[in-house]
């Protein structure tokens, strides 16, 4: 869970930064999407970063679904039993990260489907994420999949990176505010930088 | 004080179970819980019931025999046993809920009472050191550093009694197993055995049945001697460690 976690998150933060290039207009966000097809090259072939990019975030993401799914069988299985006195336990955070990484998944389905096949985007042409970007934002239910999705991640990352260094063994006693600062900020920071360009089409500062 | 009890009776592990209500009267706020459970129970036989059943040995927190979840929290609303668990921390006219800890890998034996060998097992598995029989060694032998006394007893301080275990939402034993395994690690003493013992009473924790860690902290929260949740990835650090150097679980 830690591993495959930490490269979805390492993922996330490169996505989240590309993505600002929307604010520097068309050319320059196409002119990136156009770079990521082609990097490599002549050495690698047209596409095979992208591809090989693709491969990994896909194992990754299955891995981590598959120990999600084992792990949460597990814990059923280990408390078999509620409390009858029941109380509200662990922070939002915590409490959410089954859930929260279910509609994460089912996000990422939808994301894909939107912007990168342009299946269920109507008015996306291919070749031109800068317009598809905006189209999808210009649909309210565009709007409201992704800006719930982006506090789904905050949260989950808030939660998630913490977990993964105590599990990779990195908590310490004096480590241990150093580390959950490091989550909050990286919670809030991928969610601020990913809400800004819904919100940036939303205000007409892109578009 | 005057108390309204709801607590689980089971007459055995094979019978289902349930929540019993009593009224109790008489209760004073200098009595422990376990003298509250007493007194019921001097009532219960008065009127020809079966009393409740409960674990205790000690009744000064030190043995970790006691042990039931009152009112949803593992030994009750203080960060103690519920032997040292007085009864001026609840008010006159309260409704208090005592259940047994709840976990797959602590079966109940009847009403309060769980059985927790798998506890002993864990501590089989790797919690002890090979020393040889014949006259103690002098105490000065193997000089321990400080911060490895420290570290050693802050983990030594773990009486085994499960509040961790019946506080994790997951029935996980992560914290228990950590203080054992972090006692031993720190001191020479421990070196020895040092891969060998984490693999091993980890491998027996997942055998008898606790569930994964998901670090939602609660056991740290219930824990009665202050055992720190970073604990568990001081040992997770132990397991990796034990697996790059190659260790094995049985040998
Ligand atoms: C407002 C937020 C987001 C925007 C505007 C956005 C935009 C985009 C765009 C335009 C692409 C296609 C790039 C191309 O084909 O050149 C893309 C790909 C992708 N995005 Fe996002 N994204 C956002 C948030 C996220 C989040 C939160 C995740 C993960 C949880 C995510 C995961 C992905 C993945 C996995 C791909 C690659 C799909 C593929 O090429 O197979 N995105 N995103
Ligand atoms: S770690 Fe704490 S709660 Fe768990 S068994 Fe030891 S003393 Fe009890
Ligand atoms: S009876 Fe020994 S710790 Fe409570």
């Amino acid at each position: 869970m830690a591993v495959s976690g930490l490269i979805m998150l390492l993922y996330l933060v490169v996505h989240m930064l590309a993505n600002l290039k929307i604010f520097f207009g068309a050319a320059d966000f196409n002119g990136y999407a156009h770079w990521l097809r082609t990097v490599g090259e002549p050495f690698l072939h047209h596409e095979w970063f992208l591809w090989s990019a693709r491969l990994v975030l896909l194992a990754a993401v299955t891995a981590h679904a598959v120990s999600a799914y084992q792990l949460s069988r597990l814990d059923r299985a280990a408390r078999p039993q509620r409390y009858v006195h029941r109380r509200r336990r662990a922070s939002y955070a915590t409490r959410t990260m089954r859930w929260g990484g279910v509609i994460l998944g089912l996000f990422v389905v939808w994301h894909v489907l939107d912007l990168t096949t342009l299946t269920v985007n109507e008015r996306a042409a291919p070749g031109r994420p800068y317009e598809n970007v905006v189209a999808t934002f210009s649909t309210w239910y565009g709007n409201t999949v992704y800006l719930a999705a982006m506090l789904a991640l905050g949260l989950h990352v808030r939660h998630g990176f913490w977990s993964a260094a105590q599990t990779l063994g990195a908590g310490r006693a004096r480590r241990d505010r150093v580390l959950k600062a490091t989550a909050n900020v990286l919670a809030a920071v991928l969610t601020l930088g990913f809400v800004s360009v819904p919100v940036g089409v939303m205000t007409g500062l892109v578009g | 004080m005057r108390l309204t009890l709801n607590i689980w009776r089971q007459p055995d592990a094979a019978s289902p179970g349930g929540m019993h209500t009593y009224e109790l009267d008489g209760v004073s706020p200098e009595m422990s819980f376990l003298e509250m459970l007493d007194t019921l129970n001097e009532e219960l036989t008065r009127r020809g019931e079966e009393p409740v059943a409960f674990d205790h040995d000690c009744r000064e927190g030190i043995c970790g025999a006691c042990g039931m979840v009152i009112n949803g929290q593992a030994h009750g609303p203080e960060r103690t046993t519920a032997c040292q668990l007085h009864m001026r921390h609840f008010s006159d006219g309260e409704t208090i809920d005592v259940e047994p800890w709840r976990a797959a890998a602590f079966p109940v034996v009847k009403d309060l009472v769980v059985d927790r060998g798998a506890f002993d097992r864990v501590v089989g598995a790797g919690g002890y050191i090979t020393v040889p029989t014949g006259s103690a060694p002098d105490a000065h032998a193997t000089p321990v550093p400080k911060p490895a006394a420290e570290t050693a007893f802050e983990h030594a301080e773990c009486i085994g009694c499960g509040a961790c275990v019946a506080a994790c939402p997951n029935g996980s034993a992560m914290l228990f197993t950590s203080a054992k395994v972090n006692h031993l690690a720190a001191l020479p003493q421990g070196a020895p055995e040092r891969e060998s013992r984490v693999l091993r009473m980890v491998e027996q924790m997942d055998e008898e049945g606790f569930g994964g860690c998901t670090l939602t902290g609660e056991c740290a929260t219930a824990c009665p001697k202050g055992i720190p949740l970073f604990s568990i990835s001081s040992m997770n650090r132990e397991y990796l460690r034990a697996v790059r150097k190659g260790g094995e679980a049985t040998d």
